[in-house]
């Protein structure tokens, strides 16, 4: 029974952070559908997120949850402003130089934040930080649960804003149909920047969220980054579905490998599922045609 | 209501239009003829703003538009029904319409959902199924009625009968009439001389990326120098 208790309560937990993973995946996949390239400054945004979190914890006293409301718009208009007035320009439309554009600024933020906070690993102390929340014999970290359900809901904010609005129409014509999108009216390079935009934006929820249970270092981000690759291409690169499944599915595939090999062996069911993933599914689950 | 004039365009430095000229008043359909390479769709796209022009104007409703990007001509009301429809093929038929009024003409989407409807009622029949299983000739209606939703004032067609059976271009004709009709200006760009000569009340006829012959519909439909060159007669 208690073997039981334990397998539940890692399944739980795997579930929890596989939530978070999907948000960082769901920025990466976004990205990847609408512009087709990788953005290797998904780490270090996340990072930069963080400890955007840290600051305003630590310095200006604000509540990582209430942080969201304010992170959240600022991450969207600096991922804009990033995407249009750096990106796109330094590119001259080509896909190859984007990748490079992107690794530079990944490394231009790692080191600045390493120059601004040194390599130390800092957290933040919140009053609810080891609350947890009992469901029979199972002890939920509320800040996790929160987490969880939070994630679903950008997840869902996101699907609605891609099928609902304008803007998202306009998002999923340019991923597939540029001219046709401009012979509509539709600024491909407003649009670029909006996603870009949006992925940032997941980033800095995800950050809010992660800050009450984990910790921050200038080189966080490629931990989670690595795992959101993984989501994607198990997911299927551009599947706002894949992304959310694969993040669940990952999560509780390193919680209970961690279990059942030991927690250094963590990480090692989830390069596992890329290498299989990649061998036998090269689209992913929920992949569409290249 | 549109003038093009001395028109120089290309890609990567290498002019394809060499000095062309053209117009088009309101209400008027147009034929804009010429065998393959001639430049028609370079003509198009440079007039629809996706590719810069190199020297020359272009003018809608007498101000310079060659320096606008493809949106802010689509604002003004030219509205280009590109070659290969270029529709969106992860979208519903209904979201490609919709996008259509995404810049102009959004606050009329409804109504004029249902008039691209009553023109074309195959497209109707299927709002909800994805543009990219639509067959050729029902992805052609799609692409025309993506660009009526904007209200445009003067709408390019490039090639709107290629690809399609003869009886369907026949019917794809006789829609373009329809919306003509309307009052609609139309700049019908065509390989297909026996039948935009029908449609068009003047036509160009271009070689080399430029204007060889010009005149009104009969008058070319008579010129044996036509008739030799794309009837073999
Ligand atoms: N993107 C491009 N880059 C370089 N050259 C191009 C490009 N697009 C077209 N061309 C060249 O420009 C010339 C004119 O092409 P254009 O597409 O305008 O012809 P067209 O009259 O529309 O022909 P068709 O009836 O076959 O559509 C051709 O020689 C073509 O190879
Ligand atoms: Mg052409």
């Amino acid at each position: 029974m208690l073997k039981f208790d334990i397998f539940l309560s890692a399944l739980a937990n795997g579930l929890m952070t596989g939530a978070v993973y999907a948000l960082i995946a769901l920025g990466l996949t976004l990205v990847y559908g609408v512009l087709h390239i990788i953005n290797f400054a998904h780490g270090a945004t996340l990072t930069a997120a963080m400890f955007a979190v840290f600051v305003a914890h630590s310095v200006f006293k604000i509540d990582p949850y209430l942080a969201i409301v304010m992170l959240t718009p600022l991450f969207f208009g600096l991922g804009y402003a990033v995407q249009r007035f750096v990106i796109n320009p330094a590119s001259h439309g080509n896909d190859s130089n984007i990748l490079l554009v992107t690794l530079g600024l990944s490394i231009i933020i790692e080191n600045a934040l390493l120059a601004g906070f040194r390599s130390d690993t800092r957290s933040i102390d919140v009053p609810y930080g080891f609350s947890v929340i009992e469901i029979g014999n199972l002890f939920l970290s509320t800040p996790k649960v929160v987490a969880f359900f939070a994630s679903f809901v950008v997840a869902g904010l996101l699907w609605l804003l891609l099928a609902r609005t304008d803007t998202g129409k306009a998002i999923r014509a340019v991923a597939r149909e540029k001219t046709g999108a401009a012979l509509s009216g539709i600024n491909v390079d407003h649009i670029y920047a909006v996603t870009f935009g949006l992925g940032a934006a997941c980033l800095a929820i995800a950050a809010c969220l992660l800050m009450p249970t984990f910790l921050v270092n200038p080189r966080i981000g490629n931990a989670f980054v690595l795992v959101a690759f993984t989501i994607v291409v198990l997911g299927g690169m551009g599947s706002i579905a894949g992304a959310l499944v694969g993040g669940l599915i990952i999560g509780v595939v390193e919680s209970l490998s961690g279990l059942y090999f030991g927690e250094s062996l963590g990480q090692i069911g989830i390069f596992l599922i890329f290498i299989l993933v990649l061998l036998f599914r090269p689209t992913g689950l929920f992949g569409a045609k290249a | 209501m549109l003038e093009v004039r001395d028109l120089v365009a290309g890609y990567g430095g290498v002019p394809i239009l060499r000095g062309l000229s053209i117009d088009v008043q309101p209400g008027e359909i147009v034929a804009v003829l010429g065998a393959n390479g001639v430049g028609k769709t370079t003509l198009n796209r440079a007039i629809s703003g996706l590719i810069r022009t190199t020297s020359g104007a272009i003018r809608f409703d007498g101000a310079p538009i060659s320096g606008l990007s493809a949106p802010d001509i689509v604002a003004a009301g030219l509205i280009h029904v590109p070659e290969g429809r270029k529709i969106f093929p992860n979208m519903s038929v209904r979201e490609n319409l919709e996008l259509g009024s995404y810049r102009r003409g959004r606050v009329n989407r409804a109504a004029n959902l249902e008039r691209v409807f009553g023109i074309f009622p195959r497209l109707r029949e299927r709002t909800g199924q994805f543009a990219g299983t639509l067959s050729g000739g029902e992805q052609q209606m799609l692409a025309i009625g993506r660009g009526l939703m904007a209200e445009p004032r003067l709408i390019i067609m490039d090639e709107p009968s290629l690809g399609l059976s003869p009886l369907l271009v026949e019917e794809m004709f006789a829609l373009i009439s329809r919306i003509a009709a309307e009052g609609l200006a139309v700049m019908l760009v065509e390989q297909n001389v026996v039948q935009s000569l029908e449609l068009a009340a003047r036509a160009y006829v271009l070689e080399n990326g430029a204007v060889v012959m010009a005149g009104s519909a009969d008058d070319l439909k008579r010129d044996p120098r036509l008739m030799k060159t794309y009837l073999g007669m």
